[in-house]
């Protein structure tokens, strides 16, 4: 029997020929990643051993992105341990405020993540670059801790289920809305303990930003991770990125998938997930009417170049409603200056939105676009759990960044057909 | 080791912003978590839970976030363990890691209800409800993870894998 993606980037990293489902095995990892969240507690429990050097300082991460620039003293006083440590440990990616983004679109970009990686991360969405062809997973504190002393990991090698996609997405039909698609028709644990492994002749349409934004959403339906098959796209991602050489993996014809769902993208609308859980997707023609309050437009999921010029398509030359605040977070210090370059910003600011530099702030409920009691807020991000922007009684409907453009300009969740 | 306390019943798929909201994770400060413990939710839960009562929740615990904030706040709270129907994986992990007990048993949380008295036996496997009078079996700890267990913990484990491998 053969083996899928996962199993055999998995096998690779644990030095053996074959692994099989349900299979604990360490494994080496290429990259660990730590936030000002997650690092101190990580910190605390390397010092604990009173061991002195890290395994490799070359492969930890450390990004200072939650609730950075500083939100308060308490959160500084976390970024210091963090920046602390890193000095001490010489720890070669860390990324101060200034050269910074948010983690999982700052490493793929800086070349830090290739193909056939291993990677965890102390943050639930590392994995994200399953994108790339890479195995990647979000892990806790003790566990980064632990890869900072042995590089290495534990993990239970999960089974695969295989997502087919077919035909070509519609007109407004990003990433954003394969995921929402998939997590509502599978639940929040649809896929739990599992790796998605994405497949079929869909797949040429779908450019490298929206695979980050499905792998992203992995976690979202309880998965392991979300991998995508090396193919074009992904070589001209890679190619030049990284002055590491990457390696191609390819699933075996005769792996074994636990399931299979397909989805036809052609037949897709727009999704938009009502509070308080992701799976609560629905097409936006059949959102009704739901005025909003907020306009968030950034994260790890959706704060890519891309994603901003999907908004600044629907906001060019048109002004957020009165009744709305719309914020605008480039996910990085590159993709900031791009935008620059490119005018975004400048269409971002004569519509009236606030342009930020790159932080999670309100994605987590964190700082900068906090939700009052009763409000209501529709963002590119990833979560609209119970408080998750803010009061327990606000209220979070995940979109994709046109939509989310379009309900700024509205002053409601609707479509940018609404406005063109 | 047997495990004694109150049932704190809630529903499926309860997240770790639940458990504790991101915007008390500017410190990791243990009893600074647990005062926090579940109040998106339930406002008396940290004020009235009692040493060595259990959460006791349907499928999918701690979903979400990998914040080890989560695991460590219950455990701050007092609470001896979880009892789910099931657990999103990243929880799973960081309870085994941080050291609290969860367990999965489906049957035994669906005829459970708040404040029933639990009494679990870690060395037997069994989980009794006294109130309603019914025990029930729960799943071993795998070997690898007793393994772990052996050597003190994920860490210790490492370190000394570290020390095999590099030298001291
Ligand atoms: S942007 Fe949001 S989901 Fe992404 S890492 Fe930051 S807090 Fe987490």
């Amino acid at each position: 029997m053969g083996m899928t993606l996962t199993e055999k980037i998995l096998a690779r990293h644990a030095g053996k020929e074959k692994v099989e489902p349900g299979e604990l095995i360490l494994a080496r990892v290429d990259l660990a990643l730590g936030n000002d969240v997650t690092s101190p507690l990580a910190i605390q429990a390397f010092r604990s051993l009173g061991i002195g050097e890290v395994f490799d300082r070359e492969k930890i991460a450390l990004v200072p992105d939650h609730f950075t620039p500083n939100k308060d003293i308490r959160s500084a006083d976390q970024a210091r341990m963090m920046r602390d440590f890193a000095r001490e440990q010489g720890i070669v990616n860390y990324f101060e405020v200034g050269r910074m983004g948010i983690e999982h679109v700052l490493l793929p970009d800086e070349g830090l993540v290739v193909p056939g990686d291993l990677v965890i991360g102390a943050d639930s969405h590392t994995c994200t670059y399953g994108a790339l062809c890479a195995f990647s997973t979000g892990v806790g504190s003790t566990d980064l801790a632990a890869a900072m002393i042995s590089g290495e990991v534990w993990l239970k090698v999960p089974e695969s289920v295989r997502i087919v996609l077919s035909g070509r997405p519609g007109k407004w039909v990003e990433g954003k809305d394969i995921i929402l698609h998939i997590i509502g028709t599978i639940g929040v644990d649809g896929a739990l303990y599992q790796s998605m492994e994405y497949a079929g002749d869909g797949l040429a349409a779908l450019p490298m930003a929206w695979r980050f934004t499905i792998s992203n959403m992995a976690i979202e339906a309880g998965a392991k991770n979300g991998i995508f098959p090396f193919d074009g796209v992904t070589k001209a991602y890679a190619d030049g990125r990284s002055a590491r050489e990457y390696a191609v993996v390819v699933a075996d014809r005769d792996a074994r998938y636990s399931g299979e769902i397909a989805v036809d993208l052609g037949a897709l609308e727009p999704q938009v997930a009502f509070p308080h859980l992701p799976e609560n997707s629905r097409p936006l023609s059949r959102v009704g009417n739901v005025p909003i309050d907020q306009v968030v437009v950034g994260s790890c999921t959706n704060g890519r170049i891309e994603d901003l010029r999907s908004a600044c398509s629907v906001l060019r030359g048109r002004k957020v409603h009165g009744n709305v605040r719309m914020l605008v977070f480039p996910a990085t210090q590159e993709i900031h200056l791009q935008a620059m370059r490119e005018g975004l910003a400048e269409i971002f600011v004569e519509a009236g939105a606030a342009f930020s530099t790159p932080t999670c702030g309100p994605c987590l409920g964190g700082h900068m676009g906090i939700l009052a009691q009763g409000e209501r807020a529709v963002a590119t991000t990833n979560r609209n759990f119970v408080g998750r922007m803010g009061h327990p009684e606000s209220e979070v409907y995940l979109a994709n960044p046109a939509v989310a453009a379009a309900s700024a300009v509205l002053g409601r969740i609707g479509s940018p057909d609404e406005i063109s | 080791m047997v495990l004694k306390g109150r049932a704190w019943k809630y529903g499926d798929d309860v997240d770790t912003d639940v458990i504790i909201p991101a915007r008390y994770l500017n410190t990791s400060d243990p009893a600074e978590l647990a005062r926090h413990c579940m109040e998106d939710i339930d406002r008396e839960y940290a004020a009235r839970v009692a040493p060595g009562d259990f959460l006791v929740a349907g499928k999918n615990f701690g979903c979400g976030s990998s914040r080890e904030h989560a695991p460590i706040a219950i455990k701050a709270s007092g609470a001896s363990a979880v009892i789910a129907r099931s657990f999103a994986r990243i929880f799973y992990r960081n309870a085994f890691n941080t050291g609290l007990p969860i367990f999965e048993a489906p049957r035994a949380v669906d005829e459970i209800d708040a404040g029933d008295l639990l009494a679990v036996d870690m060395r037997n496997g069994s989980l009794r409800n006294e109130t309603k009078g019914r025990e029930y079996g729960i799943a071993p700890i795998p070997p690898f993870m007793q393994e772990l267990v052996a050597a003190g913990g994920l860490l210790r484990y490492m370190a000394a894998r570290r020390k095999e491998r590099v030298g001291p």
